[in-house]
Protein backbone atom coordinates (compact mmCIF):
# COMPACT_ATOMS: atom_id res chain seq x y z
CA UNK A 1 0.00 0.00 0.00
CA UNK A 2 1.34 3.34 -1.03
CA UNK A 3 1.26 6.01 1.60
CA UNK A 4 -1.16 8.70 0.40
CA UNK A 5 0.87 11.36 2.17
CA UNK A 6 3.92 10.95 -0.07
CA UNK A 7 3.99 13.77 -2.50
CA UNK A 8 2.50 16.22 -0.05
CA UNK A 9 4.79 19.18 0.19
CA UNK A 10 5.32 21.03 3.48
CA UNK A 11 5.95 24.24 1.58
CA UNK A 12 2.38 24.19 0.30
CA UNK A 13 0.86 23.87 3.77
CA UNK A 14 0.56 27.63 3.69
CA UNK A 15 -2.56 28.92 1.94
CA UNK A 16 -0.89 31.96 0.43
CA UNK A 17 1.97 29.94 -1.03
CA UNK A 18 -0.55 27.47 -2.42
CA UNK A 19 -2.52 30.39 -3.86
CA UNK A 20 0.57 31.88 -5.52
CA UNK A 21 1.38 28.55 -7.13
CA UNK A 22 -2.23 28.10 -8.31
CA UNK A 23 -2.13 31.47 -10.06
CA UNK A 24 1.27 30.81 -11.61
CA UNK A 25 0.20 27.44 -12.97
CA UNK A 26 -2.39 29.05 -15.24
CA UNK A 27 -0.59 32.33 -15.98
CA UNK A 28 2.65 32.30 -17.94
CA UNK A 29 3.82 35.39 -16.13
CA UNK A 30 2.29 37.69 -13.56
CA UNK A 31 3.47 40.84 -11.83
CA UNK A 32 3.46 41.62 -8.14
CA UNK A 33 0.46 43.93 -8.14
CA UNK A 34 -1.80 41.65 -10.16
CA UNK A 35 -0.86 38.78 -7.88
CA UNK A 36 -1.61 40.90 -4.83
CA UNK A 37 -5.05 41.85 -6.20
CA UNK A 38 -5.79 38.25 -7.13
CA UNK A 39 -4.95 36.81 -3.70
CA UNK A 40 -6.09 39.76 -1.59
CA UNK A 41 -3.01 39.88 0.62
CA UNK A 42 -0.75 42.64 1.93
CA UNK A 43 2.54 43.64 0.26
CA UNK A 44 4.75 42.35 3.05
CA UNK A 45 2.91 39.08 3.42
CA UNK A 46 3.05 38.36 -0.30
CA UNK A 47 6.72 39.33 -0.56
CA UNK A 48 7.70 36.95 2.24
CA UNK A 49 5.97 33.99 0.65
CA UNK A 50 7.29 34.82 -2.81
CA UNK A 51 10.81 34.91 -1.39
CA UNK A 52 10.25 31.57 0.28
CA UNK A 53 9.08 29.99 -2.97
CA UNK A 54 11.96 31.56 -4.87
CA UNK A 55 14.48 30.20 -2.37
CA UNK A 56 13.00 26.75 -2.88
CA UNK A 57 13.53 27.12 -6.61
CA UNK A 58 9.80 26.99 -7.38
CA UNK A 59 9.58 30.32 -9.15
CA UNK A 60 11.59 32.57 -11.42
CA UNK A 61 11.74 36.28 -10.75
CA UNK A 62 12.27 38.84 -13.49
CA UNK A 63 12.92 42.43 -12.55
CA UNK A 64 12.11 45.07 -15.13
CA UNK A 65 10.77 48.56 -15.56
CA UNK A 66 7.54 50.02 -16.82
CA UNK A 67 8.45 53.67 -17.35
CA UNK A 68 10.24 54.63 -14.16
CA UNK A 69 8.42 52.13 -11.95
CA UNK A 70 9.89 48.75 -11.16
CA UNK A 71 7.90 45.87 -12.47
CA UNK A 72 8.69 42.46 -11.03
CA UNK A 73 7.17 39.47 -12.75
CA UNK A 74 7.02 35.90 -11.55
CA UNK A 75 6.74 32.61 -13.37
CA UNK A 76 6.83 29.00 -12.26
CA UNK A 77 9.91 26.80 -12.71
CA UNK A 78 9.94 23.18 -13.91
CA UNK A 79 10.62 21.91 -10.39
CA UNK A 80 7.91 24.17 -8.99
CA UNK A 81 5.44 22.78 -11.49
CA UNK A 82 6.37 19.22 -10.57
CA UNK A 83 6.17 19.84 -6.83
CA UNK A 84 2.76 21.44 -7.24
CA UNK A 85 1.27 18.72 -9.44
CA UNK A 86 2.62 16.07 -7.04
CA UNK A 87 1.02 17.92 -4.16
CA UNK A 88 -2.32 18.09 -5.95
CA UNK A 89 -2.13 14.41 -6.86
CA UNK A 90 -1.42 13.56 -3.21
CA UNK A 91 -4.40 15.64 -2.06
CA UNK A 92 -6.61 13.90 -4.58
CA UNK A 93 -5.35 10.50 -3.46
CA UNK A 94 -6.16 11.35 0.14
CA UNK A 95 -9.75 11.99 -0.81
CA UNK A 96 -10.10 8.91 -2.94
CA UNK A 97 -8.51 6.88 -0.11
CA UNK A 98 -5.70 5.46 -2.19
CA UNK A 99 -5.48 1.69 -2.62
CA UNK B 1 -18.28 -9.84 44.83
CA UNK B 2 -21.38 -11.38 43.44
CA UNK B 3 -21.99 -8.33 41.27
CA UNK B 4 -18.69 -8.78 39.68
CA UNK B 5 -19.93 -12.11 38.64
CA UNK B 6 -22.28 -10.46 36.18
CA UNK B 7 -19.46 -10.57 33.74
CA UNK B 8 -16.80 -13.16 34.07
CA UNK B 9 -13.29 -11.96 33.64
CA UNK B 10 -13.16 -13.50 30.23
CA UNK B 11 -16.26 -11.73 29.04
CA UNK B 12 -15.09 -8.30 30.21
CA UNK B 13 -11.94 -8.83 28.27
CA UNK B 14 -13.95 -9.83 25.24
CA UNK B 15 -16.03 -6.65 25.37
CA UNK B 16 -12.95 -4.55 25.85
CA UNK B 17 -11.25 -6.25 22.96
CA UNK B 18 -14.31 -5.82 20.85
CA UNK B 19 -15.09 -2.25 21.77
CA UNK B 20 -11.64 -0.83 21.58
CA UNK B 21 -11.19 -1.31 17.85
CA UNK B 22 -14.72 -0.01 17.26
CA UNK B 23 -13.91 3.15 19.16
CA UNK B 24 -10.68 3.68 17.27
CA UNK B 25 -12.54 3.04 14.06
CA UNK B 26 -15.19 5.62 14.94
CA UNK B 27 -12.52 8.08 15.89
CA UNK B 28 -10.64 7.40 12.70
CA UNK B 29 -13.72 7.81 10.53
CA UNK B 30 -14.62 11.11 12.18
CA UNK B 31 -11.10 12.36 12.03
CA UNK B 32 -10.54 11.28 8.45
CA UNK B 33 -13.84 12.82 7.39
CA UNK B 34 -12.83 16.12 8.85
CA UNK B 35 -9.45 15.88 7.21
CA UNK B 36 -11.01 14.86 3.90
CA UNK B 37 -13.33 17.81 4.14
CA UNK B 38 -10.37 20.10 4.60
CA UNK B 39 -8.50 18.52 1.71
CA UNK B 40 -11.54 18.87 -0.48
CA UNK B 41 -11.86 22.53 0.45
CA UNK B 42 -8.19 23.09 -0.37
CA UNK B 43 -8.63 21.50 -3.79
CA UNK B 44 -11.72 23.59 -4.43
CA UNK B 45 -9.82 26.73 -3.43
CA UNK B 46 -7.05 25.88 -5.86
CA UNK B 47 -9.53 25.34 -8.65
CA UNK B 48 -11.31 28.59 -7.86
CA UNK B 49 -8.08 30.59 -7.84
CA UNK B 50 -6.92 29.04 -11.09
CA UNK B 51 -10.24 29.78 -12.77
CA UNK B 52 -10.54 33.29 -11.53
CA UNK B 53 -6.94 34.22 -12.33
CA UNK B 54 -7.07 32.98 -15.91
CA UNK B 55 -10.55 34.00 -17.06
CA UNK B 56 -12.80 36.98 -16.60
CA UNK B 57 -15.80 35.35 -14.95
CA UNK B 58 -17.92 38.38 -14.06
CA UNK B 59 -19.46 38.71 -17.51
CA UNK B 60 -23.19 38.85 -16.82
CA UNK B 61 -25.90 37.24 -18.90
CA UNK B 62 -28.03 40.34 -18.30
CA UNK B 63 -25.38 42.29 -20.24
CA UNK B 64 -26.19 40.16 -23.27
CA UNK B 65 -29.93 40.67 -22.88
CA UNK B 66 -29.49 44.45 -22.51
CA UNK B 67 -27.20 44.67 -25.55
CA UNK B 68 -29.71 42.62 -27.56
CA UNK B 69 -32.57 44.95 -26.64
CA UNK B 70 -30.45 47.99 -27.63
CA UNK B 71 -29.76 46.34 -31.00
CA UNK B 72 -33.45 45.61 -31.64
CA UNK B 73 -34.48 49.16 -30.77
CA UNK B 74 -31.72 50.48 -33.04
CA UNK B 75 -32.80 48.21 -35.89
CA UNK B 76 -36.37 49.44 -35.51
CA UNK B 77 -35.24 53.06 -35.81
CA UNK B 78 -33.03 52.20 -38.80
CA UNK B 79 -35.92 50.43 -40.49
CA UNK B 80 -38.06 53.54 -40.05
CA UNK B 81 -35.47 55.53 -42.02
CA UNK B 82 -35.76 53.33 -45.09
CA UNK B 83 -39.50 53.86 -45.65
CA UNK B 84 -39.39 57.63 -46.33
CA UNK B 85 -36.16 57.23 -48.30
CA UNK B 86 -37.69 54.76 -50.77
CA UNK B 87 -40.90 56.79 -50.76
CA UNK B 88 -39.06 59.88 -52.00
CA UNK B 89 -37.04 57.74 -54.41
CA UNK B 90 -40.17 56.40 -56.07
CA UNK B 91 -41.89 59.78 -56.08
CA UNK B 92 -39.03 61.41 -57.99
CA UNK B 93 -38.31 58.29 -60.03
CA UNK B 94 -34.63 59.05 -59.88
CA UNK B 95 -31.72 58.60 -57.51
CA UNK B 96 -30.87 61.58 -55.33
CA UNK B 97 -27.31 61.78 -54.02
CA UNK B 98 -28.31 64.22 -51.35
CA UNK B 99 -31.05 61.96 -50.07
CA UNK B 100 -28.66 59.03 -49.95
CA UNK B 101 -26.05 61.02 -48.00
CA UNK B 102 -28.71 62.02 -45.51
CA UNK B 103 -29.84 58.42 -45.04
CA UNK B 104 -26.24 57.32 -44.62
CA UNK B 105 -25.63 59.93 -41.96
CA UNK B 106 -28.78 59.10 -40.02
CA UNK B 107 -27.93 55.39 -40.05
CA UNK B 108 -24.43 56.11 -38.78
CA UNK B 109 -25.82 58.15 -35.89
CA UNK B 110 -28.23 55.32 -34.98
CA UNK B 111 -25.39 52.78 -35.17
CA UNK B 112 -23.15 54.81 -32.86
CA UNK B 113 -26.00 55.40 -30.41
CA UNK B 114 -26.72 51.66 -30.31
CA UNK B 115 -23.04 50.89 -29.75
CA UNK B 116 -22.81 53.39 -26.89
CA UNK B 117 -26.04 52.20 -25.23
CA UNK B 118 -25.11 48.52 -25.60
CA UNK B 119 -21.61 49.05 -24.17
CA UNK B 120 -22.91 51.12 -21.26
CA UNK B 121 -25.60 48.61 -20.29
CA UNK B 122 -23.28 45.62 -20.78
CA UNK B 123 -20.69 47.29 -18.58
CA UNK B 124 -23.27 48.16 -15.93
CA UNK B 125 -24.56 44.60 -15.48
CA UNK B 126 -21.06 43.15 -15.48
CA UNK B 127 -19.95 45.69 -12.91
CA UNK B 128 -22.98 44.78 -10.80
CA UNK B 129 -22.18 41.08 -10.97
CA UNK B 130 -18.52 41.66 -10.07
CA UNK B 131 -19.52 43.78 -7.11
CA UNK B 132 -22.03 41.18 -5.99
CA UNK B 133 -19.30 38.50 -6.05
CA UNK B 134 -16.82 40.90 -4.42
CA UNK B 135 -14.43 40.64 -7.36
CA UNK B 136 -12.53 43.51 -8.96
CA UNK B 137 -14.03 44.58 -12.31
CA UNK B 138 -10.81 45.86 -13.81
CA UNK B 139 -8.15 43.26 -13.09
CA UNK B 140 -5.64 41.31 -15.12
CA UNK B 141 -8.28 39.02 -16.64
CA UNK B 142 -10.48 41.97 -17.66
CA UNK B 143 -7.53 43.67 -19.34
CA UNK B 144 -6.61 40.50 -21.18
CA UNK B 145 -10.19 39.96 -22.32
CA UNK B 146 -10.51 43.56 -23.53
CA UNK B 147 -7.30 43.55 -25.56
CA UNK B 148 -8.03 40.23 -27.24
CA UNK B 149 -11.59 41.22 -27.99
CA UNK B 150 -10.63 44.67 -29.28
CA UNK B 151 -8.08 43.50 -31.87
CA UNK B 152 -10.58 41.86 -34.28
CA UNK B 153 -13.28 44.34 -33.29
CA UNK B 154 -11.31 47.50 -34.09
CA UNK B 155 -9.96 45.97 -37.30
CA UNK B 156 -13.54 45.10 -38.31
CA UNK B 157 -14.83 48.52 -37.30
CA UNK B 158 -12.25 50.34 -39.44
CA UNK B 159 -12.92 47.99 -42.35
CA UNK B 160 -16.66 48.69 -42.11
CA UNK B 161 -16.03 52.46 -41.95
CA UNK B 162 -14.03 52.14 -45.18
CA UNK B 163 -16.98 50.33 -46.81
CA UNK B 164 -19.23 53.11 -45.56
CA UNK B 165 -16.82 55.66 -47.01
CA UNK B 166 -17.06 54.06 -50.48
CA UNK B 167 -20.84 53.46 -50.25
CA UNK B 168 -20.34 49.69 -50.23
CA UNK B 169 -23.46 49.13 -48.16
CA UNK B 170 -24.16 45.52 -49.25
CA UNK B 171 -21.61 43.91 -47.01
CA UNK B 172 -21.76 46.16 -43.98
CA UNK B 173 -24.17 43.93 -42.03
CA UNK B 174 -22.37 40.67 -42.90
CA UNK B 175 -19.04 42.26 -41.99
CA UNK B 176 -20.43 43.45 -38.63
CA UNK B 177 -21.61 39.93 -37.84
CA UNK B 178 -18.47 38.14 -39.03
CA UNK B 179 -15.94 40.42 -37.33
CA UNK B 180 -17.96 40.46 -34.11
CA UNK B 181 -18.20 36.67 -34.24
CA UNK B 182 -14.45 36.36 -34.72
CA UNK B 183 -13.86 38.76 -31.82
CA UNK B 184 -16.08 36.59 -29.59
CA UNK B 185 -14.37 33.35 -30.60
CA UNK B 186 -11.04 34.97 -29.76
CA UNK B 187 -12.36 36.40 -26.49
CA UNK B 188 -13.79 33.05 -25.39
CA UNK B 189 -10.31 31.94 -24.30
CA UNK B 190 -10.29 34.71 -21.72
CA UNK B 191 -13.80 34.54 -20.30
CA UNK B 192 -16.69 32.08 -19.96
CA UNK B 193 -16.07 29.58 -22.75
CA UNK B 194 -19.77 29.64 -23.75
CA UNK B 195 -19.06 32.93 -25.54
CA UNK B 196 -17.45 30.81 -28.25
CA UNK B 197 -20.84 29.44 -29.38
CA UNK B 198 -22.33 32.92 -29.61
CA UNK B 199 -19.35 33.86 -31.80
CA UNK B 200 -19.76 30.84 -34.07
CA UNK B 201 -23.45 31.60 -34.60
CA UNK B 202 -22.69 35.24 -35.43
CA UNK B 203 -20.11 34.16 -38.03
CA UNK B 204 -22.54 31.67 -39.55
CA UNK B 205 -25.29 34.28 -39.73
CA UNK B 206 -22.90 36.77 -41.34
CA UNK B 207 -21.85 34.27 -43.99
CA UNK B 208 -25.45 33.41 -44.86
CA UNK B 209 -26.18 37.15 -45.02
CA UNK B 210 -23.62 37.58 -47.83
CA UNK B 211 -26.07 35.71 -50.09
CA UNK B 212 -28.95 38.01 -49.17
CA UNK B 213 -27.27 41.43 -49.04
CA UNK B 214 -30.50 43.41 -49.32
CA UNK B 215 -31.77 41.75 -46.14
CA UNK B 216 -28.80 43.06 -44.13
CA UNK B 217 -30.82 44.85 -41.48
CA UNK B 218 -32.84 41.72 -40.67
CA UNK B 219 -29.74 39.60 -40.32
CA UNK B 220 -28.11 42.31 -38.25
CA UNK B 221 -31.15 42.45 -35.94
CA UNK B 222 -31.19 38.65 -35.67
CA UNK B 223 -27.48 38.47 -34.78
CA UNK B 224 -27.03 41.46 -32.51
CA UNK B 225 -30.57 41.42 -31.16
CA UNK B 226 -32.02 37.93 -30.94
CA UNK B 227 -28.80 35.94 -30.51
CA UNK B 228 -27.64 38.29 -27.74
CA UNK B 229 -30.93 37.95 -25.91
CA UNK B 230 -30.98 34.16 -26.24
CA UNK B 231 -27.34 33.87 -25.20
CA UNK B 232 -27.81 36.29 -22.31
CA UNK B 233 -30.82 34.39 -21.06
CA UNK B 234 -29.02 31.03 -21.24
CA UNK B 235 -26.01 32.46 -19.38
CA UNK B 236 -28.19 34.00 -16.75
CA UNK B 237 -30.08 30.73 -16.32
CA UNK B 238 -26.87 28.74 -16.10
CA UNK B 239 -24.72 30.91 -13.84
CA UNK B 240 -26.74 33.63 -12.13
CA UNK B 241 -30.26 32.45 -11.53
CA UNK B 242 -29.45 31.09 -8.10
CA UNK B 243 -26.90 33.72 -7.17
Amino acid sequence: MKNPITGLNKIFDNRIRLGIMSVLMVNEEINFNDLKQMLEVTDGNLATHLLNLEENGFLKVKKGFVGKKTNTTYSVTKSGEKAFTDHIAALENMIKGVK
Amino acid sequence: MEFEGAFSEGETKKIWNYEFPVLTLCYKVLFMNEQNQQTLETLQDIKRIMERSSRFISLSGLSGIAAGICALVGAWFANKEFGPYYGRYEYREEYSGEDFEQLKFRLLVIALAVLAAALASAFYFTWRKARHNKLPVWDLTAKRLSINMLIPLVAGGLFILAMYQYNEWRFIAPACLIFYGLALVNASKYTLSDVRYLGLFQILLGLINTQFPEKGLYFWAAGFGLLHIIYGFVMWWKYEKNA
